[in-house]
């Protein structure tokens, strides 16, 4: 089994990668579609933004090309993108958890906080 | 140990391909109200995991300056980001998302650029199919980032949000487009890469004639639209550098984004060609002016008056919208409800799918101010209840309530469905003016003799309310 899997790994005929990355491709579209085929509209902006965290993960990508970037174009244009990136993905999903946090809690349990102190902790900043 | 091992590399691809689930998982969460948040800590985890694998790339590991570099930048990128994404007004999130899509979107182009820079620094000519993979995730990256940069600044009010015409657009439109078919069409028989950098200008360009006549009330969809383009650019570059994991969360946000925006589209009862290419035509007939019809009688009330109205009625219904939203009245909207509460006033929240700036947008700015989730109605929920209703406060609303959207064939909202705001024995609107709302259309409702207006910021109306009803 992990010497087929290596052997999968290693003996890539030239050509092949395209036909299977469009497989996957087609494939993940198809799973990206079904997945949110039914969504209340509460949850469309939440989702909005979580996808978008999602796609940050072009980081990886960004990291990736700084490992063979040569010379200083490609020096600078891979640190701005590693930079752009990261705001991609931190961001994405540092505000996506604040709008979900406020969903938090089932209706019973929540208990109204008594007049002054339902602004939350006061922040001095 | 086994003595067998795998390599490194299948190791990574292994992990990888663990992040590829947590993220299919993550949207699946999101898609569900008990588990959203979930959701979300998943993908981010699943992230984080995939992006510490990537330091195991022997390329980065041992690239000495480049590996500070890029670890300099992240470190930027996150001081930024987090403070800023914890700080942020929720009403200003909608820019946010704006922002955040449209940095990733252009990360995804420079790194097509890159990988081409680097392929001609090495001296191979790229195949056919690389250059292709390369001028996509360009073109699709770049339209995303100067698309995003536009919204941004509509939402944040830096421009005018009402859609931007100008004469000759259509002419413009179709010389940038025809520009960057014929480039696309050279660089891949010449496979010169000068003509990448063109093509990046082209559709930065693109990006801003894209947007800018699109009015501020579709911005969100458009974001959402914008969003599932940087999903392709991702997965263009996942083309471009031969990664799977990349390939995969771009597609699953480029297809999911498809979806998620005809579902915000039909929201508003809308197709999405007509709100991507409604102000290019003649679409828009029915449009107000810019005060509304100043000929026409309205009754205008006084805080006082209204207060004694909402604190004698047996049940009221508020109607909120992005005009809540903008004089951030929510915490003096609570005030109201509560005070109302405890003289035994039945209250709910009628919530419009679109009310505020994006699909669920006011389900949170309401939570953020502790308003109870059995206090909120979704409309589907309300509309029934709205002819028992005393009185309809309208805070902020307009397009939501509009009548116009049943009975004008010829209206842009014709056929979005609204909140039956007019049902109610009264109907209070509070406006900052006789303007109509995101749409451009007068509002019938506004006319009708059960309506009292309260002009002025949503937020001291509302407080003057509180002191009335507590005073009544």
């Amino acid at each position: 089994m992990i010497t087929l899997l290596h052997h999968a790994v290693q003996a890539k005929p030239p050509g092949t990668g395209i036909v299977e990355y469009l497989t996957v491709f087609v494939l993940a579209a198809f799973v990206g579609i079904e997945v949110v085929s039914k969504v209340p509209s509460i949850l469309h902006t939440p989702l909005m933004s979580g996808s978008n965290a999602i796609h940050g993960i072009v980081l990886v990508g960004a990291l990736a090309i700084m490992g063979e970037a040569h010379g200083t174009a490609q020096l600078v244009l891979g640190f701005l993108a590693v930079f752009l990136a990261t705001l991609n993905v931190v961001g994405g999903f540092v505000v996506t958890d604040r709008m979900l946090e406020m969903f938090k809690g089932k209706p019973n349990e929540r208990t109204r906080a008594p007049k002054g102190a339902d602004s939350g902790p006061s922040d001095p900043a | 140990m086994p003595a067998v091992s795998l390599p490194l590399s299948t190791v990574r691809d292994l992990v990888y391909l663990v992040a590829i689930a947590g993220f299919i998982l993550a949207l699946k969460g999101l898609g569900s109200p008990k588990f959203a948040r979930q959701g979300n800590q998943l993908g981010a985890a699943a992230a984080v995991l995939a992006i510490a694998m990537t330091f195991t790339l022997p390329e980065l590991r041992h690239s000495g300056k480049n590996l500070i570099l890029a670890l300099i930048a992240m470190v930027l990128g996150a001081a930024i980001a987090v403070p800023v994404a914890r700080r942020v007004k929720m009403t200003a999130m909608p820019q946010l998302v704006a922002i955040f899509n449209g940095v990733g979107g252009g990360a995804a182009a420079l790194i097509s650029v890159i990988e081409l820079l680097h392929l001609h620094s090495l001296g191979r000519k790229p195949a056919v199919y690389i250059t292709a993979e390369v001028l996509l995730g360009v073109l699709i990256g770049s339209v995303s980032f100067s698309g995003s940069a536009i919204a941004f600044i509509k939402l944040q009010e830096l421009i005018t949000g009402r859609p931007i015409t100008y004469p000759g657009q259509q002419v413009m439109n179709a010389i940038v487009g025809v520009a960057i078919g014929v480039l696309i069409l050279v660089s891949l028989l010449t496979g010169n890469i000068a003509f990448v950098f063109i093509l990046l200008a082209l559709a930065l360009v693109l990006g801003v004639i894209f947007v800018l006549p699109i009015g501020g009330a579709d911005v969100p969809v458009l974001i959402s639209l914008l969003n599932s383009f940087t999903g392709l650019a991702v997965a263009a570059s996942g083309f471009v550098l031969d990664n799977n994991l990349l390939i995969v969360a771009g597609t699953l946000v480029g297809a999911s984004g498809i979806i998620l925006t005809r579902l915000m589209s039909s929201a508003m009862g809308r197709s999405l060609p007509n709100i991507l290419f409604s102000a290019f035509g003649s679409v828009i007939t029915a449009t107000g002016g810019e005060e509304g019809d100043a000929s026409r009688p309205v009754r205008t009330g006084t805080a006082e008056d209204v207060g004694v109205l909402l604190a004698y009625a047996r049940k009221v219904v508020i109607i909120p919208g992005y005009g809540l939203a903008v004089a951030q009245a929510q915490h003096t909207a609570r005030e109201l409800a509560d005070a109302l509460m405890a003289r035994g006033v039945e209250v709910f929240y009628a919530i419009h799918p679109v009310a505020g700036r994006m699909p669920g947008h006011m389900n949170v700015l309401l939570a953020e101010a502790n308003v109870p989730y059995d206090e909120l109605k979704e409309m589907d929920e309300a509309n029934p209840e709205m002819s028992t209703a005393d009185v309809a406060l309208v805070v902020g609303a307009n397009d939501t309530v509009n009548p116009a959207a049943k009975t004008t064939p010829g209206s842009p909202i014709y056929g979005m469905p609204i909140i039956n705001a007019g049902e109610a024995e009264n109907i209070i609107f509070l406006k900052r003016s006789m303007r109509p709302g995101f749409a451009g259309i007068d509002n019938e409702l506004l006319y009708d003799p059960k309506t009292t207006l309260l002009f002025g910021d949503a937020k001291d109306t509302l407080a003057k309310l509180v002191s009335a009803v507590a005073d009544a």
